[in-house]
């Protein structure tokens, strides 16, 4: 069997429904063996889109993502989209196309030392030397992806080596000795984590993407709701827990909550569970939380102590220490009484300082608007897939996520152009789901050329663009920080979004008064194409509260 | 530090300082790692990453023909090293690695003196160092000797501070190989 063929065999063995990408040379070989392989191949217009396409596959259902793309030109075009998964911990795998073994390092044609490029951002990267490693690759890629903190594995396959005539046996298992993920909480942290919750008199539970990752939602909410524990969860973790919850405070960090943030300003004790305490979250590290003891429970040793110094560490799975903490946790039938001076606290925050905006009296329409407009439409239950910017704050906000794998977005790299292609790939993976992507018009031009996949592969994605007509966070930052000198952040006037869309040959519509946009968006959500609803919003709207950069938590502005 | 949000010019002594926790002490590293292509370029890439100096490193084989022994020399004055130590551990390839303590670690490097020997009352002088330094000479021709000297780096230095006046044409080291003490494993 050549080994092209192998590789198919091995796709599926994994359970490989989709993968996305472009054909070219090198990879020639692999995409004869696709033909008729019997895997939905999506032909993407650029590999970043094809990346980007199969992060969001992987986020909104768990399975790992695919991407092929060729040699040289192909495989750099990757490389925005594996940064991007190594920081957000995304299950992917990607299949690169090499030149011929005779030509690697004689500069050929189409040739990039791609595992060499990528080296910092990958879990793992994998240069095939012999053909007859090549199923065994394959399978290890897909158990290193996926399992221990999830992220991204290439595979570089060289041309010729790819058309080898192989012995193929199915792989049974993979032995990794340098690789033994620790999945299994301590037993007797887990108790210690118990008691110094049971006797902490102002918690905070702070969970984030490692909760959607482990696909560990309910096992978080159980422990949550098991007392009446205050929770926030960071941009990556939202949907782990019920936004309209009344234990809910709202997201933390830069644009959080004054409630979320003023809590673990106050807090005693911390309980971080799969969340890292980005500089996004923690503002001055050296003022974070200054009372607070920490139990950190993460999956990546590496993260432990790496901000915050864990006073109570646990190195494992939450799915597999939740329930074990939870029961710890009522084994010590804690003092719910204990909490309610804290909650009293914390219900004069929400009280005082709730999310707010000042709507229009008018037909204007305000983004914050927009947002709650957007989940009116979608009764609050679509796939969001946002780009990177205000619309993405405002997102978080606004929208009250209450289930996991529904918002999907770029956090930790923070890669405008994100969007569109991702909500394709959420769209392939759920296709019974309203997929949204709100984008904003900065973000979504830089991959709009994955219109064309939509449209040509059926793929009815709706973009509800949040059309400010600025790089509206840069502007934000240059306003307030800057003395208003708004350098390169105008959009000007170009492209007309609904002509664009139209010529990709997707429905293109204009909303620009606030009474007609419920309704606009329903509609768009009615159709069986991919729409794009270009709604105009407020110019110069600041996206609030904030903390300033490099600022404390009680530093929050507006 | 260097927040895009804050406005005024950064000092450069403020931006060195802004440093992580450092330990002030030697540390000697030693990683098993599976002996394939690329390991060391991926080990390698996560101290550049982070602008650590590596002082010495040393790669070979081990009893197992799968694995090499790496072991490498940091200055934890100069850098902190707890996360890179961590971060190392999540590379696939590397199976084990160890932060050796001085006191508990038997380390040796090897080191090649060229030393010139215009006369014989020098060469017979290098010749008495070299014997009390427990070296060898390897290699003699009219006009110099070349030495071999086993032992810690601080003997080392100590013999070059010694036949520096003579004149080092050249010096190589091999950077020091350790191995814990006592009957376990490293």
């Amino acid at each position: 069997m050549r080994a092209v063929d192998a590789i198919m065999e091995c796709l599926k063995a994994e359970g490989v429904e989709h993968v996305f990408g472009i054909p070219g040379g090198a990879n020639l070989p692999t995409y004869d063996a696709l033909y008729d392989a019997g895997v939905r191949h999506v032909q993407c217009r650029h590999e970043q889109g094809a990346g980007h396409a199969a992060e969001g596959y992987a986020k909104a259902s768990g399975r790992v993502g695919v991407a092929l793309a060729t040699s040289g030109p192909g495989a750099t075009n990757l490389v925005t989209a594996i940064a991007d998964a190594v920081m957000d911990s995304v299950p992917t795998v990607f299949l690169t196309g090499q030149v011929r073994t005779d030509l690697i390092g004689t500069d050929g044609f189409q040739e990039a030392d791609i595992s060499g490029i990528t080296m910092p951002i990958v879990k793992h990267s994998i240069l095939i030397q012999d053909p007859r490693d090549i199923p065994k690759a394959v399978h290890e890629a897909f158990h290193i992806a996926r399992s221990g903190r999830p992220g991204p594995v290439l595979v570089d396959v060289p041309q010729d080596l790819s058309r080898a005539d192989i012995t193929y046996e199915p792989v049974m298992g993979v032995h990794l000795p340098g690789y033994q993920p620790t999945t299994e909480g301590n037993a007797k942290q887990i108790r210690l984590a118990a008691k110094a919750m049971a006797n902490s008199r102002r918690p905070v539970i702070y969970g984030g993407g490692g909760l959607i990752n482990a696909d560990a939602a309910r096992e978080f909410t159980e422990l949550c709701v098991s007392d009446k524990l205050p929770v926030t969860c960071t941009l990556m973790g939202l949907g782990a827990f019920p936004a309209d919850h009344d234990q809910w405070l709202g997201m933390p960090g830069m644009h959080g909550t004054r409630t979320a943030n003023y809590a673990m300003d106050e807090a005693d004790l911390i309980v971080a569970i799969g969340a890292r305490f980005d500089d996004r979250v923690t503002g001055k590290l050296s003022e974070f939380a200054p009372r607070a003891k920490f139990i950190h429970i993460d999956i990546d040793p590496a993260e432990i102590s790496k901000n915050v110094p864990a006073h109570i560490p646990i190195v494992g799975d939450a799915k597999n220490i939740l329930p074990r903490l939870t029961a710890e946790y009522r084994a010590v039938s804690a003092d719910s009484s204990r909490l309610e001076g804290w909650w009293q606290r914390i219900n004069g925050w929400q009280d005082k300082h709730p999310l707010r905006y000042d709507d229009s009296e008018d037909s204007e329409i305000k983004p914050q608007y927009m947002v709650e407009a957007m989940f009116e439409a979608t009764e609050g239950r679509a796939v969001v897939s946002s780009d990177v910017g205000q619309h993405q704050m405002w997102c978080a906000q606004y929208y009250g996520f209450t289930e996991p794998r529904n918002w999907i977005n770029s956090g930790g790299l923070g890669t405008m152009g994100f969007g569109l292609p991702s909500a394709m790939g959420a769209k392939v993976a759920r296709p019974d789901d309203d997929v949204v992507c709100l984008a904003g018009d900065g973000s979504l031009i830089m991959n709009i050329q994955e219109l064309a996949t939509c449209v040509t592969e059926n793929i009815p994605v709706k973009i509800f663009l949040m059309n400010n007509g600025y790089l509206g966070m840069v502007r934000q930052w240059q306003e307030l920080f800057w003395d208003r000198r708004y350098s390169a952040v105008e959009m000007g006037a170009s492209p007309d979004w609904v002509k664009l869309a139209e010529a990709f040959g997707a429905k293109g519509v204009l909303v620009q008064d606030k009474s007609e946009l419920v309704d606009s968006f329903k509609s768009a959500l009615a159709e069986d194409g991919p729409v794009l609803v270009d709604v105009r919003v407020t110019k110069e709207e600041n996206c609030y509260p904030m903390i300033p950069a490099g600022q404390a938590a009680r530093d929050m502005v507006g | 530090m260097g927040e895009p949000g804050t406005k005024e010019i950064l000092r450069l002594e403020d931006l060195q300082a802004s440093g992580g926790i450092r330990t002030g002490r030697k540390h000697i590293l030693s990683l098993l790692v599976e002996n394939r292509p690329g390991v060391l370029a991926r080990i390698a890439g996560l101290f550049a990453r982070r602008g650590f100096n590596i002082d010495s490193l040393a790669v070979g084989p081990t009893d197992d023909t799968s694995l090499s022994r790496i072991t490498l020399t940091l200055d934890g004055a100069a850098h902190p090293i707890d996360q890179v130590t961590k971060q190392l551990h999540k590379l696939v390839n590397v199976i084990k690695i160890r932060d050796l303590e001085p006191e508990e670690t038997v380390a040796r490097e090897l080191a090649l003196f060229k030393i010139s020997c215009q006369d014989g009352e020098t060469r017979a002088q290098v010749m008495q160092f070299t014997d009390i330094f427990r070296g060898n000479v390897v290699d003699v021709s009219k006009r110099s000797v070349t030495v071999e000297i086993t032992g810690t780096d601080d003997k080392i230095e100590a013999f070059e501070e010694m036949v520096r006046p003579f004149g080092v044409v050249e010096m190589v080291r091999t950077g020091e190989i350790a191995v814990s003490r006592g009957r376990g494993a490293t």
